[in-house]
């Protein structure tokens, strides 16, 4: 299978001030060596707490904040190293589908110039009538009815909005679609409606994804393989039945026993030394070594990977 | 109207609150917004009543219409709310204070707006004692302090003289916590408490609520839309579709068997909760305006077992078994 995109040593650093007034600069290592590969039709599913990293790690993906350090080849190409002419034709084959639909889509633009707009930018279709042949398509996929395409954003609900915006992302045949938590503020009758469309889509083409969600019901229905973020780290990834089943970091095995309907206690203090494991305070199997050394993402079992001293033994 | 409905001793002992029929409505430009309709249930004493449903379906508004707080130009038409054997749709403002964040402690879904931000966290929660009871301040801060440390804080000295902005959310919803139990309620309404949190500060919220409940032996009101919080939580729920509570019923059964074609839709559409097929069942379609109700039973446009009389009558209330109902006419007779 051919690799659509692979991220080597990612890391996007932010200086912020404790307060207002003080001179003192804290580093918040937002994403800190971040390492990934997605093939052709595969779905990546990106899981994580808020303040994980996980948006920020899509937001360098493609290119919409500047990586310090890290390279990211997308199809063949360094995206690091293209100039804003590459960029902008590149920018045609991965999308990205945001959280929030009432914000995403223009709402001077009426749902049929949303998507001729891409369609007709990045010169997929020849002239009007191609266009329009096009953008009916796209709609129809994503099932939105003619009645809705002279109709502006205001004027559809929550879920119908969230299908026009996958449509603009599907508009322009993209290798890689980014999904950042596409069904979190969904009402519940929706967002299954909306899964069955990722679900659909995935069968029918062959894009891949990164899909992003602290929901793991969610990322488990629709992932090939899962990557647990926490503090910036990759803390656990493999294959989603391997990552369900026989959980092996103490943070994912909190996370799934939670939403299996078990109660969690343990409150974090974030405070911790920078040198150690980053989840060394809340961690219920902590020894001296991890507030030492934080552990590697290492191999635990043909492609699962752990990063949790404890495991590794 | 000032006039007080005694109601029986025996009745007092066994619930905390009773809504019978109540009715809110919104007047807008457009006409009557009916936000609750018809809405009667009942909670005992050291339950957990689950009230789920999608957003605008009138779960919120059935909270604030029991604290008195509908926002203008929004009232409550009809209907009542037995409390300690009162009426309090009946009571004046003075004595609405009087059981508001006192025998009623509420807990909002935003910790981050609900919090004064130029106020230190101790005033904060100081601030509802003081008001509800004759205490000094030495005696009030003791009981900050132990309030803190009981929503799980360490250091209970060193959160009263912080400012909310320094705290996470998380620790903010502890905050809001203890300014809802500082009474000691009767009954405790949280909407949504735990939807701006992530799985693993919910998971501690949650675990704290519970704990509170059966510590305090309080009643509660929980308000959510996400489904598997209900299963972990509480005892009996309520579903809410259009303004309407469709169902009653008590939480094993309902996971298990869900009665109204609503309620199965929902619980079959929720992953996690479904089997493992390669699709989630959907209920097609989507919620109806408030403004844009359809005739008859507000579900029947988007239910695969309408019949004839669902689009013309509205469904009444089908009793099923003990302490069960249902308002669908799948279930008449």
């Amino acid at each position: 299978m051919d690799k659509v995109l692979s991220v080597s040593g990612l890391k996007k650093y932010y200086e912020v001030k404790r307060s207002a007034f003080s001179y003192k600069k804290e580093i918040v290592r937002a994403v800190d060596g971040v390492d990934l590969s997605l093939e052709r039709g595969q779905t990546l599913g990106i899981v994580g707490e808020s303040g994980s990293g996980k948006s920020t790690l899509v937001r360098c993906i493609m290119l919409l904040e500047k990586p310090d350090v890290g390279d990211i080849v997308f199809s063949g190409v360094n995206f690091t190293k293209t100039n804003d002419n590459q960029l902008k034709r590149l920018r045609k084959d991965i999308q990205i589908i945001f959280q929030d639909p009432y914000s995403s889509l223009n709402p001077r633009l009426r749902i049929y110039d949303a998507i001729a707009e891409p369609v007709l930018f990045h010169n997929i279709a020849h002239d009007g009538d191609d266009a329009r042949q096009r953008v009916t398509e796209i709609l129809g996929s994503v099932g939105i009815s003619e009645d809705f395409f002279q109709k502006y954003p205001h004027e559809m609900s929550g879920g119908q909005r969230q299908r026009v915006a996958i449509g603009r992302a599907l508009a322009t045949n993209p290798l890689l679609i980014v999904a950042d938590e596409p069904v979190s503020s969904l009402d519940v009758s929706i967002q299954a409606q909306i899964i069955n469309l990722f679900m659909d889509i995935k069968e029918r083409t062959k894009i891949s994804m990164l899909f992003i969600s602290h929901d793991l019901n969610v990322v488990r229905f629709v992932s090939d393989e899962i990557m647990v973020m926490y503090k910036g780290r990759v803390v656990e990834q493999g294959k989603t039945d391997n990552i369900f089943y026989q959980p092996m970091h103490p943070y994912t095995q909190m996370l799934i026993d939670s939403i299996k309907g078990g109660f969690s206690s343990r409150a974090g203090d974030d405070n911790h030394a920078p040198t150690g494991c980053a989840y060394y305070p809340r961690c219920e199997r902590r020894t001296s070594v991890c507030a030492e050394i934080a552990p590697e993402l290492k191999d635990y079992d043909s492609g699962h990977m752990v990063a949790c001293h404890a495991v590794h033994g | 109207m000032h006039r007080v409905k005694i109601i029986k001793e025996i009745f007092m002992d066994e619930h905390t609150i009773t809504i019978n029929n109540l009715c809110t409505s919104i007047t807008v430009d457009i006409g009557i917004v009916k936000a609750v309709e018809n809405v009667s249930f009942s909670i005992k004493k050291g339950e957990v009543f689950g009230l789920v449903g999608e957003s605008g379906c009138g779960k919120t508004m059935t909270a604030l219409s029991i604290m008195g707080l509908v926002p203008s130009p929004g009232r409550i038409v009809s209907g009542e709310i037995i409390f300690e054997g009162r009426d309090i749709t009946r009571l004046n403002e003075k004595e609405m204070q009087d059981i508001r964040g006192n025998k009623i402690g509420m807990i909002f879904q935003e910790p981050m707006t609900a919090l004064n931000p130029v106020l230190r966290i101790g005033e904060q929660i100081a601030e509802t004692i003081k008001i509800h009871n004759n205490a000094g301040n030495m005696e009030i801060k003791d009981r900050v302090l132990r309030l803190l440390k009981q929503v799980g804080f360490d250091e209970p000295e060193k959160k009263f003289a912080q400012y909310p902005h320094q705290l996470s959310g998380g620790q903010r919803q502890r905050i809001l916590i203890a300014i809802a139990i500082s009474c000691n309620p009767l009954l405790l309404i949280a909407d949504e408490p735990t939807t701006a949190l992530d799985i693993a500060t919910e998971s501690q919220i949650l675990s704290l609520l519970n704990g509170l409940i059966v510590e305090y032996g309080m009643s509660m009101l929980f308000i959510t839309h996400n489904l598997h919080i209900i299963r972990k939580l509480a005892q009996n729920i309520g579903i809410m579709y259009a303004g309407r509570l469709i169902e009653k019923n008590n939480v094993e059964d309902f996971f298990s068997e869900p009665l109204h074609p609503y309620s199965r839709g929902l619980v079959d559409s929720i992953v996690g909760l479904s089997g493992k097929e390669k699709r989630l069942k959907t209920i097609p379609g989507f919620v109806p305006r408030l403004s844009e109700m359809p005739e008859g039973c507000k579900f029947h446009p988007r239910c695969n077992k309408v019949m004839p009389q669902c689009m013309i009558n509205e469904p009444p209330m089908f009793t099923i078994g003990n302490e069960k109902w249902i308002k669908c006419f799948l279930y008449q007779g």
